[in-house]
């Protein structure tokens, strides 16, 4: 890292968190002048047009690559037109203790003058909720399941490399072609089409005019500019500003500037989720590296600092803040992008490169909390390729995970893609599957699958809220056997999943209707050539998702019901349910029973993964296959975020002898610390479970730094990756640390600041973490510490479980 | 049928051999090295067993087949990483004829075996188990007998025979020495083991295995007295000193 990265390293990692109305203030200034007069499509694009010419811009002294969200670097946009911040909310997201956003006084003047009354009752938040049923708004209450766009718009998505070799002025000509193309006479869709069209074209001039906005402001800096060598840069990042985004890029720079005003366009427009996603940057990034160098334009160290600048524009833009409940599922300022490295190419071939290498060497050098990165594996990757991952990894900062690049194509394949579309894939967010550039592949909401199994329990009763929720599938004491328990729960389970569907689709046909991503939409194939929104089922592909929450800890109440009270076990369903009622209090020997003495998922146990695999195929047959309203069908994607968390806390006591309110398993990871046969059991376990027929699971694990000592250590580790691969494992990730350092840092956060550690799909600060967090990823087990020959098992579960030991 | 007695299995065992390996740990060993790892594997019965904080004996009877479905568990590991399993102790020479059994048994399913030796046996035994093992990892500790008796508890004569005797057959053999410091590292003590290793009919490689104090932690749990209070790890500096030393002469070091 030279001094000028260095600089601007520190800088955006200093600069505290704020929040900035000016987005808020254009665009309500916008639709109130405005109102009534486009259709929906065109007013987004006109309100975004009129929001890029008159923000404030910011050009930072030392910077290469230019261009923010926000006035200045991590002053994050609202977005009042989805959900409208109260004064409450703003007071309170300035001064709360985790990841605040400061808002100054005149902000909350302005949102309490102007934005507030002005959106009240035209929010999405608002209209969402109130066109969804009591039966959805009693089980989301329960906390049954999540809803993502009741303030974010649909997100997840990852851009392709076509606008590599294309400018915006390139895919208006293709606009312009698409309506000429309409047929008034026949397609009764026409007139929707050419509004939509048109709106993209509006949508494009948008974007290059951000980008000649800023080709002004270094010009205006260079003039000023008394240092020859910054005034000769600032005149470098004018060129680029004026040849991209209107033309393809001709350099490795103006690449780079190019991908930039994609990601601003695409977060600037909506807040989807998961920000945007930049794709294969190192395959994307390669031609033009080669080029430069061959020509002598750029040396490797040019083009390494290039990257790093570009990496510390995503730390810039912290996650837009959040109201209600999802600020408990995703607490952080992480915003989700995601970048690929490796896999397979189109054409089939190895996707690794010089820059991937240097890439993963940009990782390890900047590490801020974003972008995060990932290594997608095929096994056509060089093992050095892996090893270097490895030895980043072993830093502890949680990335890259891991992704099995072969399995995410077998993934996309089952679901009906081209093969060149699916080996273009890749991985986003935490861990989706998505054909990058041609997919909307959407998350809809987490489910919280022991939460079911509670209410089956409880006949259709909530016990947390008192309110019957669910339906009424049998006194539990009344069922004959564990087949009969199961049989309720399926049942209990569908009509969730109809609950959770049936709200999706009416909030899908809401963002068709009055949200669409005008500027996403020109950048995901086929939305021009069909004239639809990316909202509205314009991409050639539409996938959704319902994420399942919790498999390790239904697996394992189900076990200890199985074993303790119908395979002849000595309890009885009564007794048992009183001890879940009172969380165990009037028989803590019950609680040791039922976690110690039950086969566990995650040891390898044929009996506990069988139970496992049930509930999984449950999970595909009420899910997978469904059909949404954009074309397109629904597939099951097994991560948790921090949702675990959430759901943990609206759930009482489960049978496992998990208590009341404590964290569920997360991803498809053992319960924490249930697992006590060391990483291959865990694997084995996991790889049970028939992952091809998902959209991406969450594997967590965590090592000792002893463990992966030497080139040895970190060998294997790559060996344990390539292992789970060949059963068809999709995802790992790692947290290198020992719980002692976790607890120092709990008891002394000021000297752990710069900590990083694993989550769900993501790393995050560790000291930004709640409590229960905190404590949820301190209890996950640590491989390397039990065994003969390994220090002692210092931080373990209390409890034994019983597995396959001899 | 063959039943031997195990303290432990550990799955994804890294250090105990080629690949990612099962290390299966039989119970009992002729010898009471004064920092042994695994102190609680020592006691040569589990009738006797020492116990872990009051509850669980130690040892445990177990069948070929019962093992051996264990050690087929991570079979898909070993493939990818080229491991296997590792027989280790306690000393899994003092099992022989279960030892024998289960290695027959990993011989059929072509799972790489290894055994982890102090070589205190008898020499037909380790004969015997050498025709069915595909790498010995042999320890050489203190080689001054009247030292070695004195930390070891017993004569190291019969190791060193049986060494010299293991060279004369196929078997691929890693030697491994515990670096104690102030016990094994000590400049007589690597002359010694130059000149011992120089004077077998093969030199096969040497591997040392640096100290840790982890071991204490146990010393404590199990009740044992704490032999090596004060003994230090020995720091990266030291050990490269060390494997200097002895490339100096014709020992290859494994890194």
């Amino acid at each position: 890292m030279n001094e000028r990265v260095q600089r601007l390293r520190q800088k955006s990692y200093e600069t505290p968190v704020t929040l900035s109305a000016e987005r808020a203030k254009w665009i309500t200034e916008f639709y109130r002048e405005n109102i009534g007069r486009y259709s929906a499509p065109v007013m987004r694009a006109r309100a975004f047009a009129w929001l890029v010419e008159h923000q404030t811009l910011y050009l930072g002294d030392d910077e290469l690559i230019v261009g923010e969200r926000g006035p200045r670097p991590k002053a994050v946009s609202t977005f009042p037109e989805l959900t409208c911040h109260s004064a409450d909310d703003l007071r309170i997201l300035s001064t709360r203790e985790k990841t605040p956003y400061k808002v100054t006084d005149a902000d909350i003047e302005l949102y309490e003058r102007e934005i507030i009354p002005f959106w009240r009752g035209r929010t999405m938040r608002e209209r969402i909720f109130q066109g969804l049923p009591g039966e959805w708004k009693d089980a989301y209450e329960a906390g049954i399941f999540t809803e993502f766009m009741e303030q974010r718009a649909p997100g997840h998505t990852t851009l392709d490399g076509k606008f590599y070799a294309r400018g915006l002025r390139d895919f208006q000509a293709d606009i312009g072609e698409a309506i000429e193309g309409l047929d008034f006479l026949n397609d009764p869709e026409a007139t929707a089409k050419r509004e939509e069209l048109r709106a993209m074209h509006v949508a494009c001039d948008a974007v290059i005019r951000f980008a000649e906005r800023h080709a002004e402001l270094a010009d205006a800096r260079a003039a000023e500019e008394t240092r020859p060598e910054r005034r000769e840069e600032l005149e470098r990042i004018a060129a680029a500003c004026r040849r991209v985004p209107a033309h393809a890029p001709r350099t490795f720079r103006e690449a780079l500037q190019m991908y930039w005003f994609m990601h601003l366009g695409t977060i600037t427009e909506l807040n989807g989720w998961d920000a945007m996603n930049p794709g294969h940057l190192d395959r994307y990034f390669y031609p033009f590296y080669r080029r430069d160098l061959d020509a002598g334009e750029l040396t490797e160290e040019e083009a390494r600092e290039l990257l790093q600048c570009f990496w510390i524009k995503f730390n810039n833009h912290p996650a837009p803040p959040k109201v209600g409940v999802t600020a408990e599922e995703s607490g952080t300022y992480n915003d989700f992008t995601n970048i690929n490295l490796g896999g397979i190419l189109p054409d089939g071939g190895d996707g690794v490169n010089a820059l991937s290498y240097m890439m993963l060497e940009v990782m390890d050098a900047i590490h801020l909390l974003q972008p995060q990165g990932n290594i997608q594996l095929s096994r056509k990757n060089p093992d050095r390729f892996l090893k270097a991952a490895c030895r980043v990894i072993r830093k502890g900062y949680g990335y890259p995970s891991v992704f099995n690049a072969d399995g995410v194509v077998e993934q996309m394949l089952r679901s009906g893609k081209r093969i060149e579309d699916a080996r273009e894939g890749g991985t986003s967010g935490c861990v989706e599957t998505g054909a990058f550039g041609k997919e909307a592949y959407i998350l809809t909401g987490y489910l919280n699958v022991p939460k079911i199994l509670e209410i089956t329990l409880n006949n259709g009763l909530d016990p947390h809220t008192g309110k019957r929720i669910g339906l009424e599938t049998g006194d539990p004491c009344a069922l004959r056997s564990f087949d009969e328990l199961l049989e309720a729960f399926q049942r209990q389970l569908r009509h969730f999943v109809d609950i959770k569907v049936a709200g999706n689709q009416f909030i899908e046909q809401m963002y068709a209707a009055r949200m669409p991503a005008v500027f996403l939409s020109v950048l995901i194939d086929d939305c021009i050539r069909n004239g639809k929104d990316y909202n509205a089922g314009g991409a050639r592909y539409n996938t959704s998702y319902i994420q399942c929450v919790g498999i390790g800890t239904i697996t394992d109440s189900l076990s200890a019901v199985r074993t303790h009270v119908y395979d002849g076990g000595a309890l009885s369903m009564a007794d048992l349910l009183g001890a879940l009622a009172d969380d165990f209090a009037s028989d803590p020997e019950m609680r040791a029973r039922l976690a110690g003495e039950t086969p566990r998922y995650g040891n390898d146990d044929d009996a506990a993964d069988a139970i496992m695999r049930r509930v999984f195929d449950m999970l595909l047959d009420v899910i997978d296959g469904r059909s949404n309203t954009r074309g397109g069908k629904y597939h099951v994607d097994m991560l948790p975020t921090t949702c675990h968390i959430y759901f943990g806390s609206v759930l009482g006591a489960t049978p496992d002898g998990r208590r009341a309110g404590k964290p569920t398993s997360e991803g498809i990871s053992p319960v924490q610390g249930a697992d006590r046969r060391g990483p291959t059991a865990v694997v084995k376990s996991a790889a049970k479970m028939d992952q091809l027929r998902t959209g991406g699971t969450l594997l967590n694990m965590k090592f000792l730094p002893s463990v992966l000592a030497g080139e040895e250590g970190l060998t294997k580790l790559g060996q344990l990756v390539r292992t789970y691969f060949r059963m068809d494992g999709h995802h790992m990730q790692f947290n290198v640390v020992d719980a002692e350092t976790l607890r120092d840092a709990q008891r002394h956060p000021e000297q752990y600041r710069h900590l990083i550690v694993r989550v769900a799909g993501y790393s995050d600060y560790f000291c930004d973490l709640g409590r229960a967090l905190q404590d949820e990823i301190i209890a996950r087990t640590a491989q390397g510490e039990m065994g003969a020959g390994g220090p002692a098992a210092a931080d373990s579960f209390p409890l034994r479980p019983c597995g396959p030991s001899i | 049928m063959t039943e031997g007695i195990l303290f432990d299995v550990k799955r994804y065992a890294v250090h105990d051999g080629p690949g990612i390996r099962t290390t299966v740990f039989l119970q009992g060993c002729p010898l009471a090295c004064r920092w042994c790892h695994n102190p609680e594997s020592q006691a040569m019965s589990p009738e006797d067993p020492v116990r872990t904080d009051g509850t669980e004996a130690v040892g445990r009877r177990v069948g070929v087949e019962e093992v051996m479905a264990e050690i087929e568990r991570d079979v898909p590991f070993y493939d990818e990483s080229g491991g296997g399993v590792t027989f280790s102790g306690g000393e899994p020479l003092a099992q022989p004829e279960f030892l024998a059994a289960v290695l027959d048994h990993c011989g059929r399913h072509a799972i790489h075996r290894a055994v982890d030796t102090c070589g205190y046996a008898p020499r037909q035994t380790l004969l015997e188990i050498a025709r069915r093992t595909d790498l010995f990892l042999y320890d050489l500790k203190v080689i001054d007998p009247r030292r070695h008796a004195e930390w070891t508890g017993v004569d190291n004569e019969p190791i060193h025979a049986n060494l010299a005797a293991l060279c004369e057959t196929e078997v691929r053999i890693e030697l491994r020495m515990p670096v104690v410091p102030g016990i094994t590292d000590t400049d007589a003590n690597l002359r010694q083991l130059v000149a011992l290793v120089e004077a077998l009919p093969r030199r096969p490689p040497l591997r040392l295995l640096p100290y840790h104090r982890a071991a204490m932690d146990k010393h404590r749990r199990f009740g044992l007295h704490i032999p090596l209070p004060d003994t230090p790890e020995p720091s990266e500096e030291h050990l490269r000193e060390i494997r200097r030393i002895l490339t100096s002469s014709e020992i290859m070091v494994v890194p």
